[in-house]
């Protein structure tokens, strides 16, 4: 690395202080065989602030009590915690209304809830639902299971070489007997930003409804469900800079209230006798069960957190890294980037003809560097591509260009062992 | 190249990974498996010739890390000729000494070149790299079923 004390000094730097946020995460800090750790697999989860990881301790030690249950004073100082952070989680998705945040486990049970509460409600036999050839495996086999309960049709919208959707298709996928649009913000194993604004605007061409999987994209890009228009959209706290086991099921008001329940339970109904029950209002009708209160409270400060960096500056940062980390993979020999479309988030995969992704995983972890090797959950889209799996190097706004310089080294290195 | 790294990736392994042995599909052959890795999308396809208890010819196809393909190479090159008894035997010997089971002061020669593997017990993720074709190998001598995963067998 003879460029150290330059790169340091970098201008993307300037955006914002990045040494102060690397001190705000302190897994970073690790060693991992000796080496310093260099966490490329932001895809896959994000590393936690210290203030995140704060706040599920506070919660515990000073807070804990069930929500929208007890008189008591804890009861209420949680269920106050738990329903500020839905308004900050609505605010930063610019909803419409708190009614329209449903807490999940995550992006893959928001998606089942929407295939399995709005699809049993709503789809018959001969119907077809859209989704696109680089959709992460949980959203696709929720429409399967629907689709095939119910005897349906899935469509799915081509990718092309540099894993830019064919778009002039749209028109022929689309038709009558669309019933559902189920589509990924950004490919998990590309990149690639999809337009879905325009695949939003065909859907609705045929009164389609429209499920954002914005898992991928809630971390590099600014979201607003009304800009957008989507009907539903779908993301987990953990690759926002927050806890495992929250996810946050966004959806028009009017869809929601229209849909039955998906899991039956406490904190869900108004009334119940040994027959019959009467549901709970939004959002509560689809929160059966007592919430992941505590991390429900650590994603709000994780949007915190996100929101005083500026999802803006976060995302021109990670650019300038995605760029720099494209231009020093590309020199290498032998190596090929799998998804090189124009509008990219700050994912590269690569692949070698003759070396295994595991075995560059392998050999990258003894230099300290954590990367994703595999199918990223997309064995369609390998299949597509022709490959059994890729090497997949994420940034989130906390990586540096030392550690793309780290990475470089490594996969040199891992090049010289299989020449 | 670290200590640990290099007891996994030893030269016989790099070797056999860039020219693995009975890497084709033998055209004789009355036995078939495939084997399928869902954890990275490795698939192997192994060949078998059996005559009267004997593997007589033996081949596999795929696509696999080096750990994989090494295994799949050295796995064909060993039971080539072995009754099918002594090529599961083997196996089991192999089983133990990937997983860490075996008693290697003891065992470790029997084991001959497969041993260049001790390296796979420290890498709990690799384990299953190692064991693919010789899982598929069993099953294609059992011709238990076509399709093998090693999901549920490790």
């Amino acid at each position: 690395m003879t460029n150290r004390t330059e790169t340091s000094g970098m201008p993307e730097a300037g955006i914002f202080n990045i040494e102060k946020i690397r001190n705000d995460f302190p897994i970073l800090s690790k060693t991992i065989h000796g080496k310093p750790l260099v966490y490329l697999d932001n895809a896959a989860t994000t590393q936690k602030p210290q203030i995140v990881i704060d706040s599920l301790v506070e919660y515990y030690t000073s807070m804990n009590a069930n929500v929208h249950r007890g008189v008591h004073h804890l009861s209420e100082v949680s269920t106050k915690a738990f329903e500020d952070s839905r308004i900050k989680i609505k605010n930063f998705l610019n909803a419409n209304s708190d009614k329209e945040i449903i807490f999940t486990r995550g992006t893959t049970e928001s998606i089942n809830l929407v295939a399995s509460s709005y699809g049993r409600a709503n789809f018959k036999a001969g119907d077809e639902i859209v989704v696109t050839a680089m959709e992460h495996h949980s959203n696709l086999v929720p429409w399967q299971l629907i689709a095939k309960e119910k005897n349906m049709t899935i469509k799915v919208i081509p990718v092309d070489d540099n894993g830019e959707l064919i778009l002039n298709e749209l028109e022929n996928i689309f038709s009558e007997k669309t019933k559902f649009a189920a589509i990924n913000f950004v490919s998990n194993s590309l990149g690639t930003i999809n337009d879905v604004k325009k695949i939003i605007e065909t859907a609705h061409q045929y009164n389609v409804p429209v499920l954002l999987d914005a898992a991928q994209a809630i971390n590099h890009l600014p979201v607003d469900v009304q800009k957008l228009d989507c009907e539903f959209l779908a993301f987990s706290g953990h690759k926002l800079y927050g806890p495992t086991g929250i996810g946050v099921l966004y959806g028009k008001e009017k869809l929601l209230d229209a849909m039955p329940p998906f899991m039956g339970g406490g904190d869900m109904i108004a009334r119940v006798t040994y027959n019959e029950s009467t549901y709970n209002e939004l959002p509560y009708k689809f929160e059966a069960g007592t919430s992941n209160i505590a991390d429900a409270i650590g994603l709000g400060v994780a949007i915190d957190y996100v929101e005083q960096m500026g999802i803006e500056k976060i995302a021109m940062y990670e650019n300038s890294l995605l760029e720099y980390a494209t231009a020093q993979l590309q020199k290498l020999d032998g190596l090929k980037i799998i998804g090189t479309a124009k509008n990219k988030c700050a994912v590269i995969s690569f692949i070698f003809d003759t070396i295994h992704p595991h075995d560059v995983g392998t050999f990258l972890d003894f230099e300290g560097i954590a990367i994703r090797t595999g199918h990223h959950c997309t064995q369609p889209l390998m299949h597509r591509f022709g490959i059994p799996a890729t090497s997949r190097a994420s940034f989130a706004m906390y990586n540096t260009k030392d550690e793309i310089d780290i990475l470089i080294n490594g996969v040199k290195k891992v090049i010289e062992v299989f020449k | 190249m670290k200590e640990d790294l290099r007891e996994l990736y030893q030269q016989v392994i790099l070797d056999h990974n860039k020219s693995p042995r009975n890497f084709k599909k033998i055209e004789e052959h009355n036995h078939f498996a495939e084997g399928y890795n869902p954890l990275c999308g490795d698939k192997i396809d192994v060949y078998v010739l059996i005559e009267d208890g004997i593997i007589k010819d033996i081949s596999f196809q795929g696509s696999g890390c080096a750990i994989s393909k090494a295994s799949a190479s050295l796995m064909s090159s060993l039971v080539k000729g072995k009754p099918v008894v002594e090529a599961e035997k083997l196996f089991e010997k192999f089983h133990d000494l990937i997983t860490g089971k075996l008693d290697e002061e003891n065992s470790l020669e029997e084991l001959g070149k497969l041993a260049v593997f001790a390296g796979v017990k420290d890498f709990p993720a690799r384990v299953k790299c190692a064991s693919l074709a010789w899982h598929t190998m069993q099953s294609a001598i059992k011709s238990e079923s076509s399709s093998v995963s090693t999901e549920e067998k490790i």
